[in-house]
């Protein structure tokens, strides 16, 4: 694959990874009708889980770049998961800040290591 | 993110009623793809530039994730309360671009080898730094934003 191809799909992959994300987040968010960010968490661990499921299985670093960096990369985020915990805590939901940000934190972890462990086999 | 809220019901009927009310607008999918496909390019090129050695702080992942916060404090604020509605500046530049330029899967997995190859202490400092710097750059970019509406 030469250089444009490749990062043009890493733009596609990603691009398919954003949509991804948007449209579970909308669909828990209506769903559960919840103040505390589920949808987020949902789409965060299930990234980490395959992510570390990839790490795991040892890719070549193009295929690594694609299916990892590209898709579950832009799939998961780091930037509004620190936006809906601010606007927790400006709403004085203390509990909800801290169980977003703790629950995230260990289960992502976990979710990583536990999809490594599956992907290395 | 909030969206329209479902009213009370069994967990089938929500989620029913859920998905036929999912935003399929096509507009709204088109800017988030082109955010999307601008910000995986962005991260994907520093961590290809900017590569971790084992047990080193992962530089690349934390910028974009320091910025990614920043811009989009900024922009949702901008967009929510001093701008007029659209939907499409939100989908391109928060869902899109500041969603797909910063990662949570990756920090994961670097905190998850940083442990398993016992670098405990690296660990620690790196999802604190990374929680304790997101936040406070959505808190500083928001109140710069709030700040400028005030001063007009």
């Amino acid at each position: 694959m030469t250089d444009v191809f490749l990062w043009l799909a890493v733009g596609v992959l990603g691009g398919l990874g954003a949509i991804a994300r948007f449209l579970l987040d909308a669909l828990l968010s209506t769903a559960t009708g919840a103040r505390f960010p589920l949808g987020t968490l949902v789409v965060n661990l299930s990234g980490a889980l395959v992510l570390g499921l990839l790490v795991g299985l040892a890719l070549s670093a193009n295929a690594y770049l694609l299916a990892g960096t590209a898709v579950i990369g832009s799939y998961t985020t780091f930037s509004t998961w620190m936006l809906e915990s601010h606007r927790l805590a400006e709403d004085g939901r203390r509990w909800l800040v801290w169980a977003n940000i703790v629950l995230s934190l260990t289960l992502g972890v976990g979710a990583a290591v536990v999809g490594r462990l599956l992907g290395a086999g | 993110m909030e969206r329209n809220r479902a009213p009370a019901g069994s967990a089938g009927s929500r989620l029913a009623l859920a998905l036929r009310s999912l935003p399929l607008d096509r507009q709204e999918l088109a800017a988030i793809f082109a955010g999307g496909f601008v910000g995986a390019i962005a991260r994907a090129a520093l961590e290809r530039t900017l590569v971790a050695p084992a047990g080193r702080w992962p530089w690349a992942t934390f910028i974009v994730n320091m910025l990614g916060a920043a811009l989009l404090g900024y922009f949702v604020t901008r967009l929510q309360e001093r701008l007029p509605p659209s939907l499409y500046r939100r989908a391109f530049l928060g869902t899109g671009i500041c969603g797909a330029l910063t990662t949570f899967s990756t920090v994961m997995v670097e905190l998850a080898k940083m442990l398993e190859s016992g670098h405990v202490v690296l660990a620690v400092a790196y999802a604190a730094v990374s929680i304790a710097g997101g936040f406070a750059a959505v808190f500083l970019t928001t109140k710069l934003v709030r700040r400028a509406r005030l001063s007009q």
